[in-house]
């Protein structure tokens, strides 16, 4: 299980790290979603896998640590707010700059303009 | 238990209960009751700073278990020398920033003083915390509130300096998080003081996993404080934005810093068993090249603002050097330098604004314009900001400068170190010097139209501007002050300590 779980949270933040290298707003807000996703899991994953196991000490002998669910439900409420605000701040840019490139305006694309002539 | 007892969790209390209140109907509608409510605030928390600094420097450490649940199963609040007299520092630029913007700059958007007051809140519980996963919660507190703050007044260049700062910032929130995951999996603790505990425990196949979180802590604290390769955001977003946020985000650079200290100086400092001082090798070079950099492009600068942003970049490597030269000495002479620095570019970012104002189209570009009608006092504030921020005796950047090249002891050190501040400082020199005599005296006629400044605005600069020579007449008290503090922060605090002393 630890092997797919690793798995998983590496395809994620790697398709994260992608999508914000694109230069978009729009992809970036998608990749860091993604990645926000994958740090979720990762941070989850940081006191151990346990299965079965109840996060509060109770009469069973087994329980997992309580601190990592504490810890990514704060990262995902902070996570959830920081994303809204990325998308109006997108939205916001798009209307203001006439572009959802990050700088502004589209760099100069020499394969673009091949195609032109 | 009296209220006194409590006085460690006010700075962010305050603040924090001040900017619900500000929301309310009958403060939100009305902006003279706003700016009165923010400013007696401001005064509160500059009188509650202070008392507890008193408080520190006569009874030692104090730290506050919030919930009553004793560390490191609960999160505590650590006020000890040197945090305090960071969130004394947080409450005089908040005084002076409210001021300056209560004459005007707050009605060219929503919710400003809420918004600053929230600023503050982050600012002071990032100081105070003993405890990483809450740096990191106060960290987003800050920058969710700087967001904002940012883009206040709206505009195009705003809204994309915008975009990079807040981008950047959101990776570099996902990296924190990556780091405290790490760093929770060997060390099964993210309280500071469990922390430096248990770091010389760890075994053989934990070292690499935890040298890996600590380094992305590195990045992640460098990307806040501007250091080397991620400081590209700075000089656009602070030269954008508007005056008063300009001045308080110089604080913002040194809360990075701050952290780099607590976590790469003291955590993974010289106790830290095999991975003791895992951050100095990087530090080194970065923190030579960040100051390089920063004074060529104050050479570079076409105007007061960009110009002064970049002067927060040469302050941030020459922090960064103190930092890595990892003595007790150093780190004295850094905190005095970073006070120093903060309140002059503070003072020059609201001096900056006043410029602007005042020479309507100009701007602050160095271009000939029409005269500035107050260009007397503005030229005068000048030349002070401009004395102390190139460190020319007699004001505190000299003695922050002196104390930094004193505490240089190895001579090899000593051979990168003394050149590159002394012509950083040179440089700074030649850049203000040009800066000044394009704003005040390239003139042509006078410009009679322009908008004079506020008496506010002047009494919030003067505020600041009034600092700089108290800390070189009152030199020994705070050069004393900052020697203890240092020592205190590189004697570190072990979880034991920490839980007597919360008794």
């Amino acid at each position: 299980m630890e092997l797919v779980y690793a798995v998983c949270v590496g395809f994620m933040s790697t398709c994260g790290i992608f999508l914000m290298l694109r230069g978009h707003t729009f992809t970036l807000v998608i990749g860091l979603t993604l990645l926000s996703y994958a740090v979720n899991l990762f941070l989850f994953a940081s006191g151990g896998l346990t299965i079965g196991a109840p996060a509060v000490l109770s009469s069973s002998e087994n329980y997992a640590d309580p601190l990592p669910q504490a810890l990514v439900l704060t990262a995902i409420v902070i996570g959830f707010a920081m994303t809204a605000f990325a998308v109006i701040l997108a939205m916001r840019g798009r209307a203001d700059l006439g572009s959802d490139h990050v700088d502004g305006i589209e760099p100069f694309d020499p394969l673009a303009e091949d195609k032109s002539q | 238990m009296s209220l006194f007892d409590h006085l460690v969790i006010f700075p962010v209390l305050i603040p924090f209960f001040v900017a619900v209140a500000l929301l309310f109907p009958g403060l939100s509608n009305s902006l003279s009751k706003q700016r009165v409510v923010s400013i007696t605030a401001n005064i509160l928390m500059v009188v509650v700073a202070f008392s507890l600094l008193f408080k520190v420097e006569a009874q030692g450490i104090q730290v506050y278990a919030l919930g009553d649940w004793s560390a490191p199963f609960g999160i505590v609040l650590v006020a000890d020398l040197f945090s305090v007299l960071m969130v004394c520092l947080s409450a005089i630029l908040g005084l002076a920033v409210t001021m300056y913007a209560s004459a005007g700059e707050d009605k060219t958007g929503a919710f400003f003083h809420t918004l600053i007051m929230f600023q503050l809140m982050g600012i002071n519980g990032a100081f105070l915390t003993g405890d990483a996963f809450n740096l990191f919660v106060f960290f987003e507190v800050l920058l969710i509130a700087s967001y904002s703050l940012m883009i206040h007044g709206g505009g195009k260049q705003r809204t994309q300096a915008n975009i990079h700062y807040v981008f950047l910032n959101l990776i570099g929130s996902s990296l924190f998080l990556f780091a405290l995951g790490t760093l929770y999996g060997t060390l099964g603790t993210l309280n500071f003081a469990d922390m430096a505990d248990r770091i010389p425990l760890l075994s053989s196949n934990e070292l690499l996993i935890a040298k890996s979180g600590a380094l992305l802590l590195l990045a992640v604290f460098g990307l806040k404080a501007a250091m080397l390769p991620l400081h590209f955001w700075l000089p656009k977003a602070y030269s954008t934005t508007s005056t008063p946020v300009a001045a308080l985000f110089a604080i913002m650079t040194k809360v990075g810093i701050y952290s780099i200290w607590r976590v790469h100086g003291v955590i993974f400092g010289d106790q830290a068993g095999e991975l003791a001082n895992i951050a100095l090798p990087w530090l080194w070079p970065i923190a030579l090249l960040t100051i390089a950099i920063g004074a060529i492009a104050v050479l570079a600068s076409k105007s007061l603002r960009v110009l002064c942003s970049n002067l927060v970049i040469v302050s941030v490597g020459t922090l960064l050097v103190t930092i890595s030269l990892n003595t007790v000495q150093a780190t004295s002479a850094g905190i005095y330098y970073l006070l120093h620095s903060t309140i002059a570019c503070a003072a020059m970012f609201l001096l900056a604004g006043l410029i602007q104002q005042q020479r309507g189209q100009a701007e602050d570009r160095f271009v000939a314009a029409r005269a500035m009608p107050q260009a007397g006092i503005l030229g005068f504030i000048f030349a002070l900001l401009a004395i102390a921020l190139i460190g020319m005796p007699p004001l505190s950047g000299f003695v922050g400068k002196a104390l930094i090249l004193q505490s240089v002891t190895n001579a090899s050190e000593a051979m990168w170190v003394f050149p590159i501040i002394l012509v950083g400082g040179l440089i700074a020199l030649i850049a203000l010097s040009r800066a000044g005599t394009s704003l005040f005296w390239r003139t042509n006629g006078e410009n009679t139209s322009a908008l004079k400044g506020h008496p506010l605005q002047y009494l919030a600069i003067g505020l600041l501007v009034v600092i700089l020579p108290l800390m070189v007449i009152f030199g020994g008290p705070v050069s004393d002050y900052t020697q203890l503090a240092a020592e205190q922060l590189k004697a570190g605090l072990s979880l034991q300590q920490l839980n007597e002393v919360a008794k």
